[in-house]
């Protein structure tokens, strides 16, 4: 650990400890990798909503409203390409799970801190050749890349596949650095039911990673070298099999679904269960139903390809499959909803995208069911719908719990707080934003709208215009989120070490964390337990050790449930 | 706004700030959680409630008309609404010469009727679906309330008020956690049965059904009938089963008629299948629901289901209409008929392709550098093997109809073009 110290006798944090530009580009500081990931992933995630915007606003009148068919297309390929790729997958793993994991586990950094690194430059350079294929003509071809149209695509489609390629690495260096960092990092006395269910979650995860990800790197692999020599391996023209492309293609890109998703479970938890001063209830549960997910996502890629001419035989079966995911996400919901019960419930910003979460969450569960169902999916499959049913999972629930982790953890990464009250409207933004622009693509998706549309018929009119309406309110209550983060690194008010009472080991880091995270090493107590925790001050939480009150008959690093 | 900020008042200044001041904050802070929570829950409510206005299905009546004009096959066509459709607006012109009865039932403005989710079902299989789809959206109304409702119920019982700690309560409930999750196990079961016993009529044809050839294209529709009349509209007879047998040329495409509740993709080099009856004579819509570029989603047409004898004429009168038309308007119908209009343009500005306007007799410049005198060898030669000629500044895009057009309509087309002074 270092040593040094400063004049006033504190280690320095993890700022302090270097400075300089090539600190930053050459460091192995799981925290700062993390802060380059999360500030990467944020301008991401405004380029993103920038073309989701002006899809949204194409979409506000029939025919033309601001740009032609061709540009329309490559706008709704380029929202997906960045936000899938770019944002949502690397997210919560690569930016919070990359600041925060190893302070939960009270490790000094992640297993392989060089890999780590380099699964970093890899993001970069996979952003890099995304933005050089929207500079050289940007890609039509949907983020789902499907053949032959992709393989006849005049745009720059071999960029953005050899994008896809690194990025897809970059996901598997992660995960398989989480793996080993869970199993090995683990200090003494924490047995696997003693780990955060953020951990849990983000273990779960990274089996999904290390496993799915490599199809995803084969499959860019075989579609490259078909665009190159014409071998016929997806070219119908050629005797290949187009269809065959979306099964390698769904074999990565539903579990990957389960990548965007488990990690924001475990926020959500952590969140509910802090906010509520209550252990969360069924920890057991939780933590068991994020690696059935895991496990499950791998055996539904089918209900992608219901009605692609796939036999009748795996149909069926994929519908059966389909509908066990549906178990362990209930079970989910159950248990937060419980966590709440004769709890203590604050409504700081991180709760309030916590429950945001859960609501959203159910909606988009339940509309999975329609999707689940043979019967009812041929008549919504590839309609607005669909479209509906993703971003409620996608966005309405990984972004958001992307966003509250964002606002848990930041005053401990950056020792800063938040303004709190605008914290507040902008998830009150988010969440009236994100209904009025989805609410109305499930009833035009019933009523038969197709997806990928840039002109749509008149009886649609009237909830494209609300949906853009709600965009636009969502746009914006995420852009100004942008701007008071930047804004509170300077200017917030100083965070303390434990601002919301959290009984996860990060709390007893330091604020900001010193160079290898810990100057004591943490006490291990008992987990989700807040009884112990006092309100000295505003944002202030101090744990009151039993050993040295009175009644020092409990044990504090006793566990078990 | 204003309101919505300082109800949203921040609840970490709780301690130390007095009772009776803490407790008004905090019942707003409640009162704006509600707020925030039943509105989401109202604009989710909103659409299920059956005498909610319908804005969208009594609006497009009267737009209707006119965004079919816009259709190239619809022309000024536009006549009398029949029936529970619609009312139209103005007077229609009378019907241009060359337009048959059929075309003229196809330009119809389409069928909006539906209920709030759903459009009215016309597939005699569709009912086990639609019944799926109520059902399923009641059950999700059910859970999406029962879920609210306890997260509002207990957040605002369980709220923080100063001096307020947890109550202590199990950390966790074999019992009940069984519970719930048997509970999703056994509906999940049945939704999975049901589904698929519904699925199994939509995906299974009967023996005896009429059979149309259907071949999709970058952007249009061809359907073939028995007796090899072509069509970009698809007409069927009511009450009869009709089995669809489908590829696509180029990429891609997925068929879906709304009203008949069922899908199916199109794959190059490939047949897949699709059947059903439909039950009500009217006009209906036909998209492509599988994205394939530029004019996706200009790639509608209309499902036209004729009353009964109505199929019977409709192939009499259009193989007799093509087996004696002059080359000419045999050539104009097939220019729009097979989708010649999506990338070649008769007004002289550039699509895809290029204009066919004033372009016959010309010498015409190729991608190669060379340049070739258009004529009826050329156009023969553009339309069969169309990248053995390509024209610079144009993408090699255009798929050979080398086998989908007879010698004669070839002539017909060649004569169309001819005429395009």
């Amino acid at each position: 650990m270092a040593t040094q110290q400063d004049a006033s006798g504190k280690e320095p944090n993890f700022y302090e400890v270097k400075r300089g530009i090539s600190s930053w580009l050459y460091t192995l500081d799981h925290k700062r990798i993390g802060l380059m990931y999360l500030f990467g992933i944020f301008a991401a995630l405004l380029l993103g909503g920038a073309f989701a915007l002006m899809v949204r606003i194409e979409l506000f009148e029939p025919g033309k409203t601001i740009v032609g068919q061709d540009a329309y297309n490559q706008l709704f390929t380029l929202h997906g390409a960045v936000m899938v790729f770019l944002v949502i997958v690397p997210g919560i793993p690569a930016a919070l799970g990359n600041m925060v994991m190893p302070i939960q586990l009270g490790a000094p950094d992640v297993a392989f801190p060089k890999l780590n690194m380099a699964s970093f430059y890899l993001w970069c350079s996979g952003a890099l050749l995304m933005l050089l294929s929207i500079a050289r003509g940007a890609i039509d071809t949907g983020w789902t890349f499907y053949t032959p149209y992709s393989l006849g695509s005049a745009t720059s489609v071999l960029p953005a596949l050899m994008g896809v390629f690194l990025l897809g690495f970059s996901s598997i260096f992660t995960g398989l650095n989480f793996l080993v960092t869970v199993h090995k990092f683990r200090p003494q006395g924490m047995g696997w039911f003693q780990l955060p269910l953020n951990v849990w979650a983000l273990y779960a995860t990274a089996i999904v990673q290390v496993l799915a990800t490599p199809v995803l790197g084969i499959t860019v692999l075989l579609l490259f070298v078909e665009n190159f020599m014409h071998i016929g391996i997806f070219d119908p023209q050629l005797g290949g099999d187009p269809v065959l492309f979306q099964h390698f293609f769904w074999f990565y890109s539903h579990p990957a679904v389960y990548i965007m998703i488990i990690p924001a479970m475990g926020v959500i938890s952590e969140l509910i269960s802090t906010f509520s001063r209550k252990p969360v209830f069924g920890y057991r549960f939780i933590a068991y139903s994020s690696i059935s997910l895991a496990l499950l996502s791998f055996l539904v890629w089918g209900h992608h390809l219901f009605v692609s001419g796939q036999s009748r035989l795996a149909t069926m079966v994929f519908s059966a499959l389909t509908f066990t995911v549906g178990i362990p996400s209930a079970i989910k919901v159950f248990n937060w909803v419980a966590t709440l019960y004769k709890g203590d419930i604050r409504l700081q910003t991180p709760m309030l995208y916590a429950l945001s979460f859960v609501l959203l969450f159910t909606i988009g569960g339940l509309t999975g069911l329609f999707l689940g169902i043979l019967a009812v999916d041929v008549h919504l499959h590839d309609t607005y719908f669909v479209v509906a049913h993703f971003h409620y999972v996608m966005m309405g629930s990984t972004l958001v719990a992307f966003l509250g982790g964002m606002h848990y953890w930041w005053p401990k990464i950056i020792g800063r707080m938040y303004p709190e009250r605008l914290g507040q409207l902008c998830a009150a933004g988010v969440f009236f934003g994100f209904n009025l622009t989805f609410l109305p693509q499930f009833v035009m998706g019933a009523r038969g709208m197709p997806r990928r549309y840039w002109d749509y018929d008149p009886e649609f009119k009237i909830f494209h215009q609300l949906s853009t309406v709600g965009a636009v309110v969502l746009g914006v209550s995420i852009f100004v989120q942008g701007i008071y983060f930047l804004w509170a690194a300077k200017n917030g008010a100083r965070a303390n070490d434990n601002p919301w009472g959290s009984s996860t080991l990060e709390w007893q880091a330091p604020t900001p964390p010193t160079l290898y995270n810990f100057t004591t090493p943490p006490e291990l107590r008992e987990l989700y337990n807040y009884d112990h925790f006092e309100e000295r001050g505003e944002l202030d939480w101090v744990y009151a050790d039993p050993k040295n009150s009175d009644d020092a008959a409990e044990e504090p690093a006793s566990s078990g449930h | 706004m204003k309101t919505l900020s300082s109800s949203l008042c921040s609840a970490r200044s709780i301690a130390g700030t007095p009772p009776s001041a803490s407790s008004r904050r905090s019942a707003a802070r409640v009162l704006s959680l509600v707020a925030v929570l039943l509105t989401g829950g109202l604009a989710f409510a909103q659409p299920a409630a059956p005498s909610a206005p319908e804005p969208a299905a009594a609006a497009p009546a009267a737009d209707a008309v006119g965004a079919d004009g816009a259709a190239p096959a619809a022309d000024a066509a536009a006549t009398p609404a029949e029936g529970a459709t619609a009312v139209a607006p103005a007077p229609a012109p009378a019907p241009p010469a060359g337009k048959a009865w059929y075309d003229l039932e196809a330009a119809k403005p389409h069928n909006t009727e539906g209920t709030y989710w759903l459009p009215k079902p016309v597939n005699r299989v569709a009912s086990d679906s639609d019944m799926m789809f109520y059902s399923v959206l009641a059950m999700s109304f059910f859970f999406f309330f029962a879920i609210t409702i306890a997260v509002i119920y207990f957040v605002v019982r369980y709220r923080h008020r100063p001096g307020r700690k947890p109550e202590p309560s199990a950390a966790h409930n074999d019992a009940l956690e069984i519970t719930w999750t048997v509970i999703p196990t056994i509906i999940c079961v049945f939704l999975f049965w049901f589904g698929w016993r519904a699925y199994v009529h939509v995906a299974t044809p009967p023996l005896k059904a009429v059979e149309v050839q259907v071949l999709a294209y970058r952007w249009g529709w061809n359907f073939t009938h028995s007796n090899g009349v072509q069509d970009a509209d698809l007409h069927v007879p009511v009450n009869t089963p009709v089995r669809l047998v489908m590829t696509a040329k180029d990429v891609l495409h997925s068929f879906f008629v709304p009203v008949l509740r069922t899908k199916q993709d199109l794959v190059p080099r490939r047949y897949t299948y699709m059947w059903f009856e439909a039950t009500k004579p009217g006009t209906y819509r036909l998209y492509c629901t599988e994205y394939c570029g530029r004019d996706h989603s200009q790639m509608k047409v209309k499902f036209v289901v004729h009353t009964p004898g109505g199929y019977e004429r409709y192939l009499a009168d259009k193989a007799a209409l093509s087996s004696n038309m002059p080359p000419l308007e045999l050539g104009k119908m097939l220019y729009e008929k097979k989708g010649c209009n999506a990338c070649h343009s008769l007004d002289g500005s550039p699509r895809v392709g290029p204009s066919f306007k004033g372009t016959f007799g010309g010498d015409v410049p190729l991608s190669d550098g060379s340049s070739i005198k258009m004529d009826e060898n050329y156009i023969r030669t553009s339309i069969l093997n169309p990248l053995s000629q390509s024209r610079p500044g144009f993408p090699p895009s255009m798929p050979s109809f080398e086998g989908q057009l007879k010698d004669k309509e070839i002539e017909g087309l060649i004569e169309f073009i001819k005429s395009l002074k």
